[in-house]
């Protein structure tokens, strides 16, 4: 089959999905009011609260939430043939995301702007916070740990990549400096610097001194390296090591230092990522050569893995942080919120088909792709490195030679998995502070406590679990749990959108269905993985793993009871219901 | 066309800055919370010397002092006599 047909296809659904269903949904069961006072404008503050243009909101909503994971699961998830990777990223943002994203835009803006943290608290009770906060905690622990091994991976394999990303740093402090002590604009110096870059990396495509390539300083694949270790762990140390000083360092800066200037020059790598794709598939026009399913496989089946191997792409709790951290309290007209909320899960959606076609096109015949994917573990650490090339060979229909693509898709996707990796370890600094405010520990409420304490479990955790290419490398085994930690935060989100349409009396059916199939599939996935792979008498015993899907179950477990004693009424906590 | 162009640029732009604008924002906004909680401490029960002086300066500030106080977690102005709400 043609990728290009498949694309179309895709999309045509998702704009089918946008112009009929996210309509009934925001006309019958959201019953959105043009003239409704969002909370934007009643608490304007110019600080939080601003009135903004739908289509900026968009854009900023969409860049938020797009990322290296709707790359990565789906790079992963072609291991059972393009097909179903295919119709969950499809239908999975039309019927799922959409909706939830939407929804908890809505929610939020009909509870003044509030987050979903705060709504758990009302709408379920107290115990529900605290509950949030450890699967919030969890996730972003995950997070670190699995885009420290996405960089470090991206790192060693593509070793043209370290030069331009290092260059970027200075480069930012750079803009800082100009945008916030010269107050200038950032659009023109945010451009050089990316230029700087790109130019960067076409040297050190073609100049090998240039490529910061560890494994072959210390003798290549085979050689000994430090500490008793192989090559290729010492690399993976190292890189884990030095990208943890950095991410430490950035976060304790104050944001307009690096940052925030870092983000400037990135955010243009969406645009230029997305369209050198598109383009490049409409040039390149390739064939599909990866089975529609993979009929070969014999390790795990793709019911349920599937589902929580494409978190982001086709729902993604994650989401639902942004919609009613931010975007509720920028919020013009509440039916703009169909515009920001439904599109912007469409936007993620459409990142993640190109995702999928990349890999599937890129094999010159069946049996290579299966060569490749040959197991689930060999899928989930090489996924990347196909999408990589594939991306590579349609950038190819625009010109652009080979080896420069290559490394201009990787350092694309090492700036997304660094600025989610900055972000969630600022974000679990705070969260060990709140978690040192509520069991009165005031020492986590310390700027560099919280932070080390961040950054030595997330290093720890992605350093402990070990790929075939020993210590360091099988940071990709936590891709489960991390899927798992996101679809059971979008499972919680879309429970207080149904209970919040139950009390007022609507039908809820529309966020029940999706949260109840995102949550049996998470359940059933993490029993199978934790009793039959990583507990003691499973295939691939893990004590770390274990413990870890061990508790994610029982979050899992906690919550669906909790969702249905609130569903029918029989809750018994503290249920705050009235508007304060 | 030209004009759309621009229209295209300056979307971008906005999109661009405007979570930053937000952030840098706050980081001004709680460096003024800390100013004002230093100008009128007293009012919470921490000595100062300077109020006196300070106090002089309220009628300017009304309409911050009132969103502070907000902000500060209390519903009504702390300051009694002459009040913003």
């Amino acid at each position: 089959m043609n990728a290009i047909v498949l694309a179309l296809i895709g999309m045509i659904i998702l704009g089918l999905g946008y112009r009929y269903y996210s309509k009934f949904v925001a006309e019958k069961i959201f019953r959105l009011d043009p003239n409704y006072i969002t909370p934007a404008h009643r608490y304007k503050d110019d600080v939080d609260f601003v009135p903004t243009n739908k289509f900026v909101l968009w854009g900023h909503h969409f860049t938020s939430v797009a990322g290296a994971a709707p790359i990565v699961g789906p790079a992963i998830a072609v291991y059972w043939g393009w097909l179903p990777a295919f119709l969950w990223v499809i239908l999975g943002t039309v019927f799922a995301a959409g909706i939830h994203d939407f929804g908890t835009l809505v929610l939020s803006v009909r509870n003044k702007g509030q987050s979903v943290g705060t709504l758990a608290h009302r709408l379920i009770g107290q115990r529900a916070k605290i509950l949030f906060l450890f699967i919030i905690l969890i996730l972003v622990l995950m997070v670190n740990a699995v885009f420290a091994w996405v960089i470090s991976n991206l790192f060693i394999q593509f070793p043209a990549s370290v030069f331009p990303v290092f260059i970027q740093i200075p480069l930012a402090v750079w803009i800082g400096h100009i945008v916030y002590k010269k107050k200038q604009k950032m659009l023109v110096p945010s451009l050089i610097a990316l230029a700087v870059m790109y130019i960067a990396a076409i040297f050190s495509s073609q100049y090998s001194f240039l490529q910061i390539d560890l494994v072959r300083y210390m003798g290549g694949d085979g050689a000994s390296g430090l500490f008793g270790l192989g090559a290729v762990s010492t690399a993976f140390f190292i890189w884990i090591v030095v990208l943890m000083v950095y991410v430490y360092i950035a976060s304790v800066l104050p944001v307009w230092k690096l940052l925030q200037p870092r983000d400037f020059i990135n955010s243009h790598q969406l645009v230029v990522g997305l369209g050198i794709l598109y383009l490049g598939l409409v040039f390149v026009n390739p064939k599909i050569t990866a089975p529609i399913t993979n009929t070969a496989v014999s390790d795990v089946s793709w019911f349920p893995l599937l589902f929580i191997t494409i978190a982001c792409g086709a729902i993604s709790g994650f989401h639902g942080l942004v919609s009613s951290g931010t975007s509720s309290k920028q919020l013009n007209k509440e039916t703009d919120a169909r515009f920001v909320g439904y599109l912007g899960a469409v936007g993620e959606g459409i990142l993640a088909l190109i995702a999928i076609i990349a890999a599937i096109t890129f094999f010159p015949s069946k049996e290579e792709f299966l060569a490749t994917y040959s197991s689930f573990g060999a899928a989930s650490s090489g996924g990347l490195g196909v999408f990589i090339k594939g991306a590579s060979n349609l950038a190819a229909g625009l010109g652009i030679p080979a080896s420069i693509s290559t490394t201009i898709v990787s350092i694309i996707v090492v700036s997304f998995a660094a600025t989610t990796l900055d972000s969630s370890l600022r974000l679990m600094r705070y969260i060990i502070a709140e978690l040192g405010v509520e069991y009165r520990m005031p020492v986590l409420e310390k700027k560099h406590v919280a932070t080390s304490l961040a950054v030595f479990s997330s290093a720890a955790l992605v350093l402990l679990p070990k790929g075939p290419q020993g210590f360091g490398s099988g940071g990709y085994l936590l891709w489960p749990l991390f899927g798992t930690a996101n679809q059971l935060l979008a499972g919680i989100s879309l429970l207080l959108i149904s209970i919040w349409l139950k009390r007022l009396g609507r039908n809820y059916l529309v966020t029940i269905i999706p949260m109840v199939f995102v949550m049996f599939m998470t359940l059933w996935a993490m029993f199978q993985q934790v009793i039959f792979q990583w507990s003691w008498f499973g295939n691939n015993s893990n004590t770390l793993l274990f413990i870890f899907g061990a508790v994610i179950f029982v979050f899992a477990i906690w919550i669906m009871l909790t969702a249905f004693s609130a569903l029918s009424g029989k809750y018994d906590d503290k249920i705050i219901t009235e508007e304060e | 066309m030209l004009d759309k162009m621009k229209a295209l640029v300056n979307w971008y732009e906005e999109v661009l800055s405007m979570p930053h604008r937000r952030e840098v924002a706050s980081e001004l906004r709680d460096e003024d919370d800390l100013f004002l909680l230093l100008l009128y401490s007293e009012m919470i029960g921490i000595p100062n010397p300077a109020y006196y002086y300070t106090l002089e300066l309220y009628p300017y500030m009304m309409e911050k002092f009132h969103d502070w106080h907000l902000r500060m977690g209390m519903e009504k102005s702390p300051l009694t006599g002459f009040r913003c709400c």
